[in-house]
């Protein structure tokens, strides 16, 4: 039931994000539906999620406030907004009645299919040593996840000093 | 500290942050340790190192953080802890015949995953500070011009 | 059931934001909001009724544990959600020093 009061507090935030005109107030409800999902892992019963939601969702709100903080610039309203609009419309109903469709195969609320993570939860603790099986799902049985991961991390960090990069050593001359 | 063109916010933030920064820094390396038996992990506690340096340079002003730590060390560093990832997995890989990124001895607590979490701690501070880093010092040379 | 069809409303307005907005802050905003409905998804469909967390004690019992491979799964996605983040705030920073603006159909008539 508190999963219900959650979820609708985050579809207010989030649609106040879409909707509002101000940048620097969008970006607050967007960490405000964070906080919300942070609250939801809490309640879920995977606290692993909610330490790393929290923390993540505070830099993603330095990192944002930083890159618009003297750019705001008044929303424009011309030209084709009801073509626009009317098109959204269109790919949220698509979705929505494939995803009813989808959702009947998904199990029931509260009846995971533990098929896989069976053997998981009751060999991790002595197979691994490591009482947080989710970390030791991450870093013992499927390692090759945390490697991706550390790659995927490495080559955005690259990236970005990549695209963020000052002049090319051509114009120096 | 006297002189009116410090860099930085005012003195009441100054303050404050000498007393947490520290604080907030021991706290992420202590998430960084209790991975295996707690929630918590490399993750966690690498972007709870990044955000106390942060948390540095806005309230001292960036010149602070960048006598320590600049862009150039800081890839060093970062690099490192992805090199060491790979390098640790290829360890159990040849010498003790175990498949690539598991290992067959047997450390203190729990095998290798506190040190996978230690190299992936690294790696995620110090490219998460140097990415902000080159994202602030992007828009300082726009506004300059 | 509902809860599913809740979750599935959160990415709609995230699609939507995407969609229909033309600011580039505004896209990056929807694309958070869609990342958020996807972990929250997946995270819904292994929770156990009455269940505890996944994280061993000597007293108490082990099979009524949530399923812990989803959280490992979303633990994944959150980090590649934050890279995708980064990139995208260095890409519209880069925008705005050529061209002056967030908003996208100016930028077609800016050139250069």
């Amino acid at each position: 039931m508190e999963i219900h009061l959650i979820l609708i507090f985050m579809i207010c935030a989030a649609l106040f994000a879409a909707e509002t005109k101000d940048l620097i107030s969008s970006l607050i409800a967007l960490s405000v539906a964070g906080l919300g999902l942070c609250l939801a892992f809490l309640i879920l019963k995977a606290p692993n999620l909610a330490i790393t939601q929290l923390v993540v969702e505070i830099i993603y709100v330095i990192i944002l406030i930083r890159a618009t903080i003297d750019k705001d610039l008044p929303l424009v309203r011309d030209g084709r907004w009801l073509f626009n609009t009317v098109s959204a419309m269109l790919f949220a109903i698509v979705f929505l009645s494939f995803a009813y469709f989808a959702l009947k195969e998904i199990p029931v609320f509260g009846q995971p299919l533990m098929r896989v993570s069976n053997e998981y939860v009751t060999s991790g603790l002595e197979k691994t040593g490591s009482a947080n099986i989710v970390s030791a799902i991450t870093l013992n049985f499927r390692s090759f996840d945390a490697l991706a991961e550390a790659a995927v991390l490495f080559t955005a960090i690259i990236g970005v000093l990549a695209i963020t990069r000052k002049t090319g050593k051509i114009d120096e001359k | 500290m006297k002189n009116k063109e410090a860099p930085g916010m005012s003195l009441i933030v100054k303050s404050v942050t000498r007393l947490t920064a520290g604080l907030i820094l021991i706290y992420g390396i202590y998430i960084v340790f209790r991975g295996h038996i707690g929630p918590g992990g490399g993750f966690a506690g690498g972007v709870i190192i990044a955000l106390s340096l942060v948390h540095l340079m806005l309230a001292f002003g960036k010149d602070v953080v960048l006598k320590r730590l600049d862009e150039a060390r800081g890839i060093i560093i970062s690099s490192l802890g992805a090199l060491a990832f790979l390098i640790l997995g290829i360890v159990g890989f040849l010498g003790f015949k175990a498949p690539f990124l598991k290992e067959r001895f047997e450390h203190f607590s729990a095998g290798l995953i506190p040190i996978y979490d230690v190299v992936i701690g690294v790696l995620v501070s110090s490219g998460l500070f140097i990415t902000f880093l080159a994202l602030v010092l992007l828009t300082g040379k726009r506004e300059k011009k | 059931m509902s809860l599913y069809f809740l979750c599935l409303i959160l990415f709609c307005i995230g699609l939507y934001c995407v969609l229909r907005k033309r600011n580039i802050i505004k896209i990056i905003v929807g694309v958070g909001i869609i990342e958020y409905a996807v972990n929250l998804l997946l995270i819904l469909i292994g929770y156990r009724q009455n269940g505890r967390a996944p994280i061993s004690a000597n007293d108490q019992e082990i099979l009524n544990m949530v399923d812990p491979l989803p959280q490992a799964m979303v633990l994944t996605t959150i980090v590649i959600g934050l890279a995708v983040m980064v990139i995208l705030v260095a890409l519209a920073l880069r925008i705005y020093e050529k061209h002056g603006t967030f908003d996208i159909t100016k930028i077609r008539r800016l050139k250069g």
